[in-house]
């Protein structure tokens, strides 16, 4: 570890790795600060991916993916299943992940870029001078140090205190932050090909239950409910005991984790003064399933690529480093994010009966003649109160 | 009477959840485990945000 760097990276999951990758290969000196002892573990993940998100990052490798997922399906409160397949579930159907490894992955091809990479290392502060970010105070192994840089990437996942601590507010709203339990079970009947979403007050308040396989009968078991339906005896972890008693009384569970997601909109601002915020960090998740593994690699991807121009330019002030804000916002995953923000909203007010309705309009037609007219027109026979909210869903989208 | 948040490690998932709700930055991770690193106004919020019920605000004489 030297104590100075052009860039600086807090946090090696795959926002960090990226940042880090990216800023290497353009000929930086960059170091990546992790605070736990090892990359990759605990998983705090469902592991899910999209195939085509993730062939935009690294080519798909078996040594880390668990399963190869063909469909996904929406189980309704009242049991009614709605199947996806490959081609109408778009990007949610892809691979289940094998983490431990895929992150190590991630970092190892940092590392190769020229990259140093130090573990069991936490940030405790940003070094601040003249009000912009010029590093961090870091403890390494116990021992303080200073590690300066003329870029500082934080990618410090849900907690994001680094970007706190220099100025930006992260806290997320206990109604945004979905408190999330998992275990990996094993010996459960499953069906290895697809990835299950379970909805409904009683099974997942203001939240889903998943299923995603690991391999012919292993699976990540997982919840997550908004922290304001988390109370004593109705937790996450209770929820998902619960669920697990009824559907797998037999599995075995060989990991048991908890975890944060937040799905509040990103930060108003992810940049400041010789700083810039990727990842779980910026809250780009997205709003609707939770996942971040591609929006981190993308945001981590844009801030290396940012931050080596500024660095470059000579010029890492706030407004030139405003370029990645800018970008990302403006990208798909921006947009992406932005819409199903104001889709989730919505379906936070629909009720169980409502989502019945929904999902037994939808599985009722069939899909080679699904279109949206035939949708409202089961709807209009089913529920035509439903209709006019999806319509003021609608122009709220537009 | 004084509450004070009492952390139970042995429930303590360390993920962190309870981290990014906290209005005050008064917790933190630290490897594998959560201290309470800053000025705790015992609201609650992280109380509510644990998925496995590790953290509780209690009232003490
Ligand atoms: C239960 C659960 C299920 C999920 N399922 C999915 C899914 O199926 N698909 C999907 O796409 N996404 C999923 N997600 C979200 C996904 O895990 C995250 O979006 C992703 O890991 C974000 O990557 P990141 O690099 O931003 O942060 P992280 O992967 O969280 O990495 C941040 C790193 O920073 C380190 N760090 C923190 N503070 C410091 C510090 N002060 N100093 C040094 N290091 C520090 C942490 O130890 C950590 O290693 C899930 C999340 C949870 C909790």
């Amino acid at each position: 570890m030297k104590n100075k760097y052009d860039v600086l990276v807090i946090g090696g999951g795959p926002a960090g790795a990226l940042a880090a990758k990216t800023a290497a290969q353009a000929g930086n000196s960059v170091c990546i600060v992790e605070k736990r002892p090892a990359i990759g573990t605990p998983v705090r993940c469902a592991e899910g991916i999209g195939k085509e998100l993730l062939k935009e990052y690294i080519r798909p490798d078996p040594r880390w993916i668990s399963a190869d997922i063909e469909s996904a399906r929406i189980i309704a409160p009242n049991g009614t299943a709605i199947s996806l397949d490959q081609a109408r579930a778009g990007n949610e159907v892809g691979y289940v992940l094998d983490r431990k490894i895929f992150d190590r992955e991630l970092v190892w091809q940092a590392a190769e870029a020229g990259a140093d990479v130090i573990v069991k290392t936490r940030a405790t502060a940003p070094i601040i001078e003249n009000g912009a970010v010029r590093g961090a105070k870091v403890l390494s192994a116990g021992v303080p140090a200073d590690i300066r840089a003329e870029v500082v990437i934080t990618a410090d996942g849900t907690e994001a205190q680094f970007a706190r601590w220099a100025g930006l507010d992260t806290t997320v709203p206990l109604r945004e932050m979905m408190s999330c339990a998992q275990y990996v079970m094993t010996d459960i009947d499953i069906n290895a090909g697809s990835t299950d979403f379970y909805l409904g007050n009683s099974i997942a308040p203001e939240g889903y239950l998943w299923v995603f396989p690991k391999g012919d009968r292993t699976a990540n078991v997982g919840i997550g409910i908004t922290g304001r339906k988390s109370h004593d005896g109705s937790r996450a972890k209770d929820y998902l005991d619960r669920f697990v008693a009824k559907n797998f009384p037999n599995g075995k569970a060989i990991e048991a984790i908890a975890g944060g997601v937040p799905v509040c909109r990103p930060l108003p601002c992810t940049v400041g003064d010789g700083l810039l915020v990727a990842g779980d960090a910026a809250r780009v998740v997205d709003p609707i399933t939770g996942g971040g593994i591609g929006n981190a690699m993308y945001t981590g991807r844009l801030a290396g690529e940012v931050a080596s121009k500024c660095i470059e330019a000579g010029n890492c002030s706030k407004e030139a480093l405003m370029a990645y804000d800018t970008e990302w916002r403006a990208s798909r995953m921006g947009m992406i994010i932005e819409r199903n923000y104001k889709v989730k909203e919505y379906f936070l007010t629909l009720d169980d009966k409502k989502l019945n309705t929904l999902a037994d309009s939808i599985a009722s037609i069939s899909f080679s003649e699904f279109s949206v007219s035939a949708l409202i027109r089961e709807l209009i026979k089913r529920n035509p109160k439903l209709l006019f909210e999806l319509k003021a869903l609608k122009d709220t989208l537009a | 009477m004084s509450t004070m948040l009492r952390i139970n490690r042995d429930k303590c998932g360390y993920c962190g959840t309870c981290v990014a709700v906290c209005p005050e930055d008064a917790l933190e991770l630290i490897d594998a485990y959560l201290s309470l690193e800053r000025e705790c106004i015992a609201c609650g919020i992280c109380a509510r945000a644990c998925p496995l019920g590790a953290l509780e605000v209690v009232h003490e004489e």
